[in-house]
């Protein structure tokens, strides 16, 4: 097998695409804020359906309690999905937001990754660096991340009492727009 | 290429090589130095030289307006369109006034679902009247169709209030032909089917599907984007009333592809994009409109594209048909093997009767986009995804499949390099 195709196929893909983290509903807490999201990829018919928890009990810095999800899709998508699950756990609001930045840009990257600096924050999400050699698959990487977005627009969680007092991010958005999973 | 010096239908190794000599492209090599093996002609085929040439040669010796201007470059050009129009239409078995340019098979399919809509609103007068739907009028496809030939019909069925109704298809992916009685009833106005799927290979018995509409007065629409380019198709002898194929598939250019419709069809049937080179006479609030094709055919055409089409048709021509069918029937053959690939499982026809080169199939454990990743590292592009068929493949209960398909330059030893390259997709997931 040819190396770009091995690095692509990480090992820490393959493994998180065999057991997926976050898959499966759970019965949402009551009283807790929540958000939904359908998302497609057109040219394949892969589809995520995303909830997302949040806890707004610090109403200035909200964080994703719990996230799951159904869907089907290619080992690329399942396992960015599962590895999104790990990252923004527990994490506030605005740093899935600067996390989902981050991903994007190095689906940007042609292969080529970003600073150490931002592959820390990444963390086992760095291992996608290769999928964006390939073009037709950067899509399938994003598809989670696409979902959280719109999880995190139509919840309400970014226009609540925090939002106004959230941080600029400290990190430079990429100049270029993401690309869209539609 | 001459194909006289072979007795049995198909190609000989010596034609087969001659014929991959004409296709610049398949010399190139891909992902690291590896040789390409192109199993994805369903999507769009690869274009011989002469097909290149002649467009090259159009722009640098012929390029002028057609149909209008009296000087020598627009006689050669025009001449050269029309001439290429005649090339496709006894490629087709139809005449030539019978094919309308479009922009391609959606084009084609958009422009009668349009025309009908135009007729049901009284365009066209008395003459197309009998294209007019009303509510509760039924429209019948087939759960096989390309999208292509799906949502025209849904949104012309929204437009008019027409229902739609459709065939099924049987365990294989084969249209359930034995349903014509029940599917297409008194209220059926069109039957609008394909002649081979683009994602099963199945090929469609025409026959009874025509008969049985032609019982009820219906119009039959025929999708032919997979057959022309693979089979010996004559329009005429099927009797259909229209027909699309788009030239891209047929080792043509891309922008171009052909309706074809019975004479007084098209005769009756009102436009649909209207404006120049499509009128007689011109006032301040109306126009009549030249009788077909012209009359389909507004604005300036594809028209280089459109000469390098009918060569495209002769050189398919010249290498005959039933040898292209016959040379391919042999690679369906061969890559039926698959199913002896553990995990490998065929979405359609599991035998090679009345089936293209077209193989679309599932490795359990391994989503196609991984399967065709895997595929493409070793310089064999397949196709993945849902081929445009939503539908048919709801009906297996799949989202997407990996597709390889043939063309006549498709070589046995391409397949069996895609065998091989199957037989390591489930290892390299760890699939067991």
């Amino acid at each position: 097998m040819s190396s770009s195709l091995e690095q692509m196929y990480q090992q820490v893909i393959l493994d998180h695409a065999k057991s997926p983290h976050g898959r499966g509903f759970v019965e949402l807490a009551e009283g807790h804020l929540h958000g939904e999201s359908h998302q497609i990829n057109p040219t394949c018919g892969d589809e995520v359906t995303m909830r997302v928890e949040f806890d707004t009990a610090d109403p200035k810095v909200p964080t994703i309690s719990r996230v799951s999800w159904e869907g089907q899709g290619c080992s690329i998508s399942q396992a960015s999905l599962s590895v999104l699950t790990d990252l923004v756990t527990g994490a506030p609001v605005a740093e899935s937001e600067h996390l989902g930045d981050l991903f994007r840009q190095l689906m940007q990257s042609r292969g080529k990754g970003l600073d150490e600096d931002r592959e820390d924050e990444l963390g086992d999400a760095t291992a996608f660096t290769g999928v964006a050699q390939f073009p037709a698959r950067i899509k399938c990487a994003l598809l989670g991340w696409a979902a959280l977005r719109d999880t995190l627009a139509t919840s309400g969680v970014l226009a609540g009492p925090g939002a106004a007092s959230q941080p600029p991010l400290d990190q430079p958005l990429s100049p270029q727009s993401p690309q869209e999973n539609r | 290429m001459t194909t006289t010096d072979t007795v049995r239908a198909g190609l000989s190794a010596t034609e087969l090589a001659a014929v991959r000599a004409d296709f610049p492209l398949l010399a190139r090599t891909v992902r690291g130095g590896r040789p390409l093996v192109y199993l994805d002609s369903g999507a769009t085929s690869q274009k011989p030289q002469v097909v290149l040439d002649t467009e090259v040669d159009f722009y640098e010796e012929r390029n002028a307006a057609v149909h209008r201007g009296a000087h020598q470059l627009a006689e050669e050009a025009t001449e050269a369109f029309e001439d290429a129009r005649s090339a496709v239409a006894r490629f087709v078995g139809a005449d030539a006034d019978e094919i309308v340019w479009t922009s391609g098979a959606t084009a084609a399919i958009n422009l009668v679902t349009y025309a009908l809509s135009n007729a049901t609103i009284g365009r066209g007068g008395e003459a197309a009247r009998r294209f007019a739907l009303a509510p509760g009028d039924e429209i019948v496809l087939t759960e096989a169709e390309h999208h292509a030939n799906l949502v025209p019909w849904q949104e012309l069925a929204a437009r008019t209030g027409a229902v739609l109704r459709w065939f099924g298809v049987d365990d294989e992916g084969r249209i359930r032909v034995d349903e014509a009685a029940s599917v297409i009833t008194e209220r059926t106005r069109v039957v609008a089917f394909t002649h081979a799927s683009n994602v099963t290979g199945a090929i469609t018995p025409v026959a009874p599907i025509v008969a049985r509409a032609q019982e009820v007065g219906a119009l039959t629409f025929l999708d032919a984007c997979q057959s022309v380019p693979h089979l010996p198709v004559d329009l005429h002898a099927l009797d259909v009333d229209f027909a699309a194929f788009s030239g891209h598939k047929m080792l043509g250019p891309t922008g171009v592809g052909a309706l074809y419709g019975r004479r007084e069809l098209l005769e009756a049937l009102p436009p649909v994009t209207t404006g120049g080179s499509m009128i007689e006479v011109v006032t301040m609030t109306e126009a009549s409109y030249m009788p077909p094709p012209q009359r389909f055919e507004a604005g300036t055409q594809a028209v280089a594209q459109i000469v390098g089409l009918g060569v495209a048709a002769q050189y398919l021509e010249e290498l005959g048909m039933e040898n292209v069918a016959a040379h391919e029937h042999d690679l369906a053959v061969e890559m039926l093997k698959i199913a002896d690939v553990p995990g490998v499982r065929i979405i359609g026809p599991r035998t090679p009767e009345d089936r293209l080169a077209v193989v679309s199939f599932v490795v359990e454990g391994v989503h196609a986009h991984d399967v065709g990743q895997v595929l493409d590292a070793a310089g064999i592009a397949v196709r993945v995804g849902h081929h445009c068929a939503q539908p048919l493949h709801r009906r297996f209960g799949i989202a997407a499949t990996a597709r390889a398909s043939a063309s006549v330059y498709t070589t046995s030893e391409d397949v069996v390099a895609f065998r091989e390259g199957l037989a390591g997709v489930r290892a390299f997931f760890s699939v067991d």
